[in-house]
């Protein structure tokens, strides 16, 4: 069995993974991606230390993150389509339209 | 299991859920030149509610296995919430007819997302807190592309949605790290479990971090703020409005209750971040407002300020007393900023054309002269955002000074003082212009945002005389908060 360390290491990993993909990647999707990879990670810490504890309330957490999760999966998408439809285009470099 | 006394105590919530699923349904009938019963309806929907929630004023407890809470706190922000969304749906009706998007999801959508917000401030689980955002986030991202296809809503609400999504998964993290520091995610196993000293401090302090992140990106204190004024100015002015007053409050309202009740031991850390935080928007975003010349742009600016000035009070919350009187001016002021912003808003939705991204401020040109109401309401407001005698703003600003110079943060007061006089100069100038420009507006305005402006600056100038009571009833209500 691997320690909680491993799974906390591989957790923070994925977080800043996710974090460095939301400011640096351009296109809308990979983004979001990036934010699924953030949420997978808080997803992992909770699991983990699920399991250290021997409790399941940790477990109980990723369900309810997990469908928040596909909530949003499902706004997101539908905005990029539509704004897909209106611009061709969803680079996120490219919604300058509102400026001051 | 929940017993009924359970959904006694979220009655308001389960009303406004139940009702928002009922107009749904009943919406499909209802063809499109007859949305105004699917306002009427909402309308009534959220004074049921007000209702409810003003029959449970006073008491307390805990409903579903701690999950949630009733105390006065929740009870009062619930029915901030609720006049907010009352608010919210009179600014729309003459709006959305004028920009031909009547479409009565608007309203069940709004009614979602404040029963999200209600049951932010009754929050009393981190993992509560968590889908109660999440609650009140996703149909607000809807609400601000609300004018599809048309491109500036649509970009609004996809920056509105990824920077959301962002500040969500930076707080579900650190949501995580502080179950893995104390084996709880609900706040009486939280502060068992430090009180017993079995938590992890490194752990339970990157959470709070990352926690103070999440919401200071729902508040929009700088220098989380980049969305807010790209998603002020391109989502409808109504959900504009409604944004900047009810999300704004519902952030604070977590904010405050997760701070006060899991991290006093990590105040003296917290404090410096926070005053930073506060200091940092009050100057940015008064400064930055100076050189907008959009209506909505510069309200956002002077959201991201007022922020400021709210986090100002609880900069020194690690003292119990201290606390309880940061908490009280945070109340009144969220009060205040409401009646004033909703004022302002209100004024220039009534004025605003068809396809705009907000008025230009030289479309207030001549508005004191054509509309004497409508002028008078403007310069209230503006009055009450710079904190001039005799309205709220006032008043509002004097208890977080007070409250800021009590915990001894006399340079924060400074800047403070300071920024006001700064942002005096662009709320004057939108004064200036309505009164000393000749000109005259270019439509005829809304009635019912005519109506919601001056019951607006009608709330500012009158109860203004009357503090105190205000004051006292809001330190009353928190009383039996932890």
């Amino acid at each position: 069995m691997a320690p909680i360390s491993y799974y906390l290491v591989l957790a923070i990993i994925m977080f800043f993974i996710g974090i460095l993909g939301v400011l640096i990647r351009r296109n809308a999707l990979i983004v979001f991606m990036s934010l699924e990879l953030m949420f997978n990670a808080a997803n992992l810490v909770f699991v983990a230390f699920s399991r250290q504890y021997q409790a399941l309330n940790g477990q109980i957490s990723v369900f309810f993150v997990m469908t928040v999760a596909a909530a949003e999966v499902a706004i997101g998408l539908a905005l990029m389509v539509t704004i897909f439809r209106t611009k061709h285009s969803i680079d996120v470099d490219q919604m300058n339209n509102l400026k001051g | 299991m929940p017993t009924v006394n359970d959904f006694l105590l979220i009655l308001p919530e389960v009303v406004l859920l139940i009702w928002a699923l009922l107009i749904l349904l009943i919406d499909l009938w209802i063809p499109d030149t007859k949305k105004y019963y699917t306002a009427v309806l909402s309308a009534a929907g959220l004074v049921i509610s007000a209702g409810c929630a003003f029959a449970l004023l006073g008491r307390t407890g805990s409903a579903f296995s701690n999950m949630v809470v009733l105390d006065g706190f929740s009870s009062v922000l619930s029915i901030l919430f609720l006049l907010s969304g009352l608010a919210a749906v009179a600014l729309a009706y003459d709006y959305l007819k004028r920009n031909a998007a009547q479409r009565g999801e608007y309203y069940t959508l709004l009614l979602f997302s404040i029963a999200g917000m209600m049951l932010m401030a009754s929050a009393n689980d981190l993992i509560m807190v968590f889908l109660s955002l999440e609650l009140l986030s996703i149909p607000l991202y809807i609400l601000a592309g609300f004018f599809r296809p048309r491109l500036a809503s649509e970009e609004a609400a996809l920056k509105y949605f990824l920077l959301g999504a962002f500040s969500s998964a930076i707080l579900l993290f650190g949501i995580a790290w502080i179950y893995g520091s104390t084996g709880h995610t609900d706040f009486p196993g939280i502060v068992a479990s430090i009180d017993g000293g079995r938590a992890n401090y490194l752990l339970l302090l990157i959470g709070a971090g990352l926690l103070l992140v999440g919401f200071g990106f729902k508040i929009g204190v700088f220098p989380f703020h980049m969305w807010v004024p790209d998603t002020y100015q391109g989502s409808p002015s109504s959900i504009g409005a409604f944004m900047t007053v009810a999300t704004k409050a519902a952030g604070f309202a977590a904010l405050l209750r997760v701070f006060l009740v899991l991290f006093p031991a990590e105040a003296p850390i917290m404090a410096g971040i926070l005053w930073g935080l506060s200091a940092a928007s009050m100057i940015f975003g008064n400064t930055v407002a100076i050189a907008q010349m959009n209506m909505k742009r510069l309200l956002a600016y002077s959201s991201i300020a007022n922020a400021g000035y709210i986090l100002m009070a609880f900069v020194p919350y690690g003292n119990p007393v201290i606390a309880q009187e940061a908490v009280s001016s945070a109340l009144f002021y969220l009060l205040a900023y409401a009646l004033t912003s909703f004022g302002a808003w209100a004024v220039m939705i009534a004025l605003e054309p068809a396809e705009s991204d907000g008025l230009l401020l030289q479309d207030f040109s001549g508005l004191g002269r054509k509309y004497p109401w409508l002028g008078a309401a403007l310069l209230i407001s503006m009055l009450s955002f710079i904190g001039v005698p005799l309205t709220m703003g006032f008043w509002g600003k004097f208890y977080l000074f007070k409250t800021a110079v009590d915990g001894s943060q006399i340079p924060l007061v400074l800047i403070g003082l300071l920024t006001s006089l700064v942002s005096a100069y662009y709320y004057l100038r939108i004064v200036m212009f309505a009164y000393f420009k000749p000109g005259e507006p270019q439509i005829q305005p809304g009635r019912w945002a005519s109506v919601v402006a001056v019951i607006c600056a009608a709330g500012i100038f009158v109860l203004s005389f009357i503090p105190t009571p205000v004051f006292q009833f809001a330190a009353q209500m928190i009383m039996g908060m932890k």
